[in-house]
This record gives C-alpha cells, structure tokens and sequence, in this order.
C-alpha cells in the first residue's frame, strides 16, 4: 500500500441548522489544528472528508483522488476514502477480541501479511499482552489504544483525530498524542486535529484553522493567531456579551495588569496588561457567564474586581438566566452588564428585579478587542 | 402417515427458516431505511398480531383457491391447488408470523450502535461485511428471539390453519387442530396428551430464549 504523502484540499459548502457552513483548506503532510467552539462545524467538516455526509456543493480531494465533487457528482463512499477516523468513542467491535479488532480492516490481506502488520503494531502501542481481551475487560486508555492501532494498521493516507483524547487522563493522553504524532512524522501524512480547548490547539501544532459559524476566521501560527486582538464582530459572534469601550489609567507591568475606566463612567476594571499606554482608548470584552454574583460583599477572594450594583431586569434565556446588573462608581453615571447565572443560583441567592448585588470579574476573563 | 403432531413441527420449522431468509432483508431495510412512508409498511406487517386469524384465512382462502390469483399460478405449475396442501399451510403461517419474526428482528439490528457501523466502513468493509461480521452478531440474540417466536407462534397456529387447510389428516392436520377434533369426539385423554406436549415444547422454546438472551449480552466499552 502506498504511504506517499498526499495533499487535503477541501473547499465545501452546506446548511447546516444554525448557519451555512462554507470552509475551504489545505493542508500538506502536516499536523492542523481545528480548532473552534462546540457547534462551530468543526464535526461536520470531518464528517464530509471521512465520507459519512456529503456537503451540498465544492470538492474534497486527497492527492490524486478525487473524494468528492459536486460538478462530476464524485461521491466516494466511505469505505474506498481509506482515512483513518478516530473519535471520543473509541467504538471498539464488542464481540470481537481486541487482536480481532486490529485486523478487522485487513480482513482482505493474506494471512501472513496480516499477522505481521496487526502483530508489529499491537507491539507499537503496547497491547500485545492484551490481544486476547475483549474490549469491555480493558480500560478506556487502553481501548482508545486500540482503536488508534486498529485505525493505523490500514496506513490511511489521511487522519482524523475528533478530540479522540478528551475522556482520557493528562499523563495518558500525552503517551498517545506522542504516538500518533511520532506516526504522523513517519508516514507524512496529512493529519487533522479537531479540538475545542485552547490549551491543546497551543500545544499540538504549528498551524491551527481557527473556526466560527462554519467559516475558518483564522490561519496560522498558534502564538500568532491566540495573541492577535479579535475584532468587535467576532467577539459578539464568540459570545462575549458584554462589550465596553474603557480607557487605560494606569499600566503595572511588574504584575502584568493594569487598571482601566469604563468610558464615560468612574468605574475602574484591573485587567491583563496589554500594549497600551496610560490615556489610550480600549475595548474590552468579556463573557456573561465570566462574571459571579454575590448577595453580600465578598472577602477574601482572589479576584481584583468587585463592583457593586443593582439588577434591572431578570429574564429567563434557555437553559439559564440572563441578569442585566448596572453599576457605578460612587454617584457617577452607570453602565449595565449581561450575567449569566443557572436557574439555581437564582433560587439559592433568592434574586429578583430591584435588588443590590455584588458582580466578582476575574482580571484574565478581560479580553482586549481591536479597536 | 405422519403424525399431527410432526406435522406441526415440521410446519414450524420450515416457517422459520422462510422467515429468516424472507424477514432478515426486510428488518434490515425497516432498520435502517430512511423512507418516510416506513410506518406504514410496519403497520401492513403487523396486522396479523391484531387480525383474527379466520379473517386473515378467510382472505388467504380466497386467493389460494383456483379461482385466486396466487392459486391460479400454482395451479398451473403443480397441478394442485395451493389451498388445502402442505405448501399452502406455509405460506399462510410465513404471512401469519411475519411479524413474531420481523420485530424482534427490526429491533435487534437498529439496536446495534451505529458508530460500529460507521467504524467498519471507515475500516473499509462493505455493506455486506459490516453486516455479517457487525450486525448479524451483535443483533444475535434477537434474531434467535425472532426465529424462536416465530416457530412456536406456528406450532400453536390455529384459525389461519382451520380456513386454508381444511383437517385432512397425515397433509393438513396440526396439532392444534388434531387437539380440537379430538375434543369435539369427547376424546380427553388424546387431547390432553397433544396439549401437554405442545405446552412443553412451547415452554421449553421460551425458557431457551431468555437465559439464551441473558448470557449474550454485549456489554459495550
């Protein structure tokens, strides 16, 4: 089977239920993060690669081949793409022994081939004492092993990783992305990583596709792309629900903070140090549910930002509740926040319209936006 | 002459084994089809469980007959009427028990998780080796289910048996039927000896699902 590496080009387009997805990349035979908040399409656009839906209109092609084309009405089902896919789930045959697993895909080989591709691997990850055990008798990491192992023995000329790590331990999980990265470098494959943690999209790659409402926004470098300030349209779009235009007061940059006023009020936010200089205008974002509500002042608490205020509206959004809570400093002019509490807090803390409250923001769930 | 009571049991059996072969390609597509009108196929094959089955006979009686379309048929290339044979007793009771074969059958292969499927073909198995290797496996017990109710829903036919076969003995006779005649002769102890026998078998066919059912339950990772 040939393991030469061969270029992902995608470029597809379709509805999905929230918004039209319409996402075009390439990717070489390199390791690409994408990477977006739940929903964002990032499942769907593996889904189309893999051949388990079919976009409504572009093309997928993986080096000379054509996966799918809407022009030449090209529809290459699932089982002739030979990509390898591997989810949260590993989805493991139950009745089958976890050495029967691993062949499964190599049911067309002769035997002698067979057993020496599904016994070098078995060896590779480190289940070989293990092939006799079916999956329910083995743990989650060691089923996740498997799975990958049973994925790689096919050598797939593609790989699709959907946050296949997530239910696993931190120690387990780095054994394994080791594994499949020193795989990735052997074969030079094309290998995307599908990832909602920010933390993981930093660390796995060079290069990450940032996605939003079934667009790719951004390209690039992790370091380049996560530092970059976003613009207001983006911020609403990620769900920052509060959006303030402030300026800088001060800069400590022996604590990596400064203080900022919300502009045309008295109100001083300490936020992460930006470079900003005192006097500059900023725009700072800030999500609902990054805010915490107290009935009485906190003590003792490590947050640096403690405004009091007063709840002007309670309105009950899906699955949570919306507070609009306007502060201010002293007598000065007021500004409003959106809070996002869960139905509970608001029976626990007993709040309603009307009512004095304390909103506790943490320095670092300040963002700053481009102006 | 062979005995009502073979008679019953080679009825049953080559029922099952029909439905197997008839009701497994149905389930399937009931299982995984997408069709829109699909509950209305599942209505038509479940109308014997609510249908008496003198009606269902009554109708299968008519179509069996020479006159019917279907016996006309067979007629023609057996030189007998459908009705009031072996052959017609099967294909009455394939009708009358398709649904003690199908829904378990149905239930069995949508109840295999279906990112199993998807791995197999992402494997790059076929339709047909996913289902052999994948479904028909792991939907085992309740196609056994299937085959077993089937079987003893046959062995325990009745009405549908009376209206297309008539009660020729050694070609048409059932247990069930051999039973009632012997009743209406005021012959209890004949007709206790083929109840018991017929409640043994039947319980005995029961008993072999559940603990057959209990032992094979995949428990999935």
């Amino acid at each position: 089977m040939s393991t030469s590496s061969a270029v992902l080009s995608v470029e597809i387009g379709m509805s999905l239920a929230q918004f039209q997805l319409e996402c075009s990349f390439r990717a070489d035979s390199e390791v690409v993060v994408l990477f977006g908040a739940s929903g964002a399409g990032k499942t769907s656009v593996l889904d189309c690669i893999a051949g388990f839906r079919a976009p409504r209109h572009g093309r997928i092609a993986l080096g000379e081949r054509m996966l799918f084309c809407s022009e030449r009405g090209v529809n290459l089902p699932v089982r002739q793409r030979h990509i390898g896919y591997l989810s949260q789930q590993p989805a493991l045959f139950p009745h089958l022994s976890v050495r029967q697993n691993v062949e499964y895909g190599l049911l067309d080989q002769p035997r002698p081939e067979r057993d020496a591709r599904v016994g070098s691997i078995l060896e590779r990850f480190g289940i070989a004492a293990l092939a006799a055990s079916r999956p329910a008798a083995i743990s989650g990491g060691e089923q996740q092993r498997v799975a990958l192992a049973r994925t790689l023995v096919r050598e797939p000329q593609l790989l699709l990783l959907d946050e296949p790590l997530t239910a696993l331990d931190l120690r387990l999980k780095s054994l394994l992305l080791e594994a499949i990265f020193d795989w990735q470098r052997e074969r030079a494959v094309p290998l995307l990583y599908v990832t909602h943690d920010q933390t993981e999209a930093y660390s796995l790659s060079r290069r990450v596709l940032v996605m939003e409402m079934g667009r790719v926004v951004a390209d690039g470098e992790p370091r380049q792309i996560f530092s970059a300030p976003f613009s207001r349209e983006r911020a609403a779009l990620s769900g920052y629900e509060n959006i303030l235009d402030a300026v800088v007061v001060e800069t400590h940059s022996a604590l990596g903070t400064m203080t900022c006023r919300v502009a045309g009020t008295a109100l001083l936010l300490e936020s992460p140090l930006a470079n900003k200089a005192a006097g500059e205008a900023v725009c700072l974002a800030l999500r609902a549910g990054d805010i915490l509500v107290a009935t009485s002042r906190p003590s003792g608490i490590s947050a640096r930002n403690l405004l009091s205020g007063r709840i002007r509206v309670v309105e009950d959004c899906a699955g949570m509740v919306e507070l609009r809570v306007r502060s201010a400093a002293g007598d000065g002019p007021e500004t409003e926040f959106r809070v996002h509490i869960t139905r509970g807090a608001l029976q626990n803390l007993g709040l309603e319209t009307g009512q004095a409250v304390w909103l506790i923001i943490k320095t670092h769930s300040i963002q700053f936006l481009r102006n | 002459m062979i005995s009502p009571l073979l008679l019953s049991l080679k009825l049953a059996l080559v029922t099952s084994c029909l439905l197997f072969v008839v009701g497994l390609p149905l389930a399937w597509w009931l299982a995984f089809t997408g069709f829109r009108l699909r509950f209305l196929v599942e209505s038509v094959i479940a109308l014997p469980i609510v249908l008496p089955p003198t009606v269902l006979g009554f109708y299968l009686l008519l179509e069996f007959g020479s006159r019917g379309w279907l016996g006309a048929f067979w007629q023609r290339f057996t030189g007998h009427t459908l009705a009031f044979s072996f052959e017609g007793l099967v294909l009455g009771s394939v009708i009358y028990s398709l649904p003690f074969a199908v829904q378990p059958f149905t239930a069995a292969l949508a109840a295999v998780d279906r990112r199993l499927l998807a791995s197999s073909a992402s494997l790059g198995a076929s339709s047909w080796r996913t289902f052999w290797r994948i479904t028909f496996p792991l939907a085992f017990p309740g196609i056994v289910t299937g085959f077993a109710l089937s079987f003893a829903h046959t062995l325990g036919e009745f009405g549908v048996v009376l209206m297309l076969g008539g009660n020729i003995a050694g070609r048409t006779q059932t247990a069930s039927i051999a039973i009632y005649d012997n009743v209406q002769m005021l012959d209890y102890q004949a007709a206790a000896r083929q109840s018991i026998t017929l409640l043994g078998i039947s319980l005995v066919l029961l008993v072999a699902i559940n603990a057959l059912n209990r032992k094979r339950n995949w428990r999935l990772p």
